[in-house]
């Protein structure tokens, strides 16, 4: 299976990924040029984390109308898995790809810590891998991760169970949502209405590795492969 | 053809929570500024354009926002001024 991570000015995830893939899971990985006018022939597309036009204007804003941005975005038309990553997650929000936006910290700090998520849907494309309710720690490390939308949008990604990862309190065994950033409902990770494009705000690709202290993102990649390969 | 000024407040919709415009006002209230009720703080974008006509510098503008200057989901702008035409 290929992975085709693509790479913005001012993107510093890609090799990460790219470590990830290769790597760890021992499958093909191109990295894809941000003026590229093809996918190369990935299978799935990663919009990686880092810093796009250096988020001039917003984050995600100008990168959103990268040539290569009309591939992916009918890619993800034809149903293709796309898993977009912080910067990624941000970018696909501004290119309509997912609902909502990803609006300052609440605490108007960038935020570089590991979390506490949960599991809340199993039964996607970039989570078969997990159990529902399964506790998983990944690094967040964002200056603009606050999830934002109406609550009408939140109401259905609710209801549809959109929302796929929320934030926990990391704190002794409480078991309560917190956001570390203000998002709201906790939210840390959608999927889209059709399934096959997630954003989330943590790095799966830097929990990964048993080496770099946590494998728990790892399931993101396999859950992909499971998949797409069946 | 002309070249306009066309200056843009582009500004978080009202009701999202704003957390710099709320550490602005708390700053203020510190200085002594008791009457500040709320501030918001979004930004002003100056686009300088070659039009017909003012108001073809306007429209062009509005389109602007609607594409990439303003974000539909948590901003809302307005036009402030058009200026110039002189060609």
């Amino acid at each position: 299976m290929k992975f085709g991570i693509v790479t913005f000015p001012g993107s510093n995830c890609d090799h990460d990924t790219f470590h990830a893939i290769h790597d760890v899971l021992q499958e093909e990985a191109v990295y894809l040029w941000h003026k590229d006018h093809d996918l190369a022939g990935s299978d799935v597309v990663i919009l990686p984390g880092g810093f796009s036009y250096g988020d001039y204007l917003r984050p995600g804003a100008i990168a959103r109308f990268s040539p290569i941005m009309t591939e992916v975005i009918a890619h993800a038309r034809r149903g293709g898995p796309v898993l977009c990553i912080c910067n990624g997650f941000q970018i696909a929000c501004e290119a309509g790809l997912l609902p909502g936006a990803l609006l300052r910290n609440e605490s108007l700090r960038f935020v570089s810590e590991p979390v506490r998520l949960r599991v809340e849907n199993a039964d996607t494309m970039f989570t078969n891998r997990y159990e529902a309710g399964q506790l998983l720690t990944m690094p967040i490390a964002h200056g603009d991760g606050r999830y934002t939308a109406d609550d009408d949008t939140l109401d259905k990604l609710e209801g549809e169970g959109q929302i796929v990862l929320r934030y926990m309190l990391s704190a002794g065994d409480a078991d309560e949502y917190w956001s570390p950033n203000g998002a709201m409902r906790a939210i840390a990770g959608i999927v889209s209405a059709s399934g096959n494009v997630m954003g989330l705000m943590p790095h799966p690709e830097r929990a990964a590795d048993p080496l770099l202290g946590s494998s728990d993102g790892i399931g993101v990649f396999e859950s992909m492969l499971a998949r797409v390969a069946a | 053809m002309s070249r306009f000024k066309v200056a843009l407040h582009i500004v978080p919709r009202r009701g999202l929570l704003d957390p710099q415009g709320k550490a602005v006002a708390d700053a203020l209230h510190t200085l002594g500024f008791k009457a500040v009720e709320d501030v918001h703080v979004g930004r002003h974008i100056v686009v300088e354009i070659s039009a017909r006509s003012a108001l073809d510098a306007e429209k062009d503008a509005r389109a602007m926002c609607e594409r990439l200057l303003a974000n539909p989901v948590t901003e809302d702008f307005e036009i402030a001024a058009v200026t110039g035409g002189t060609s």
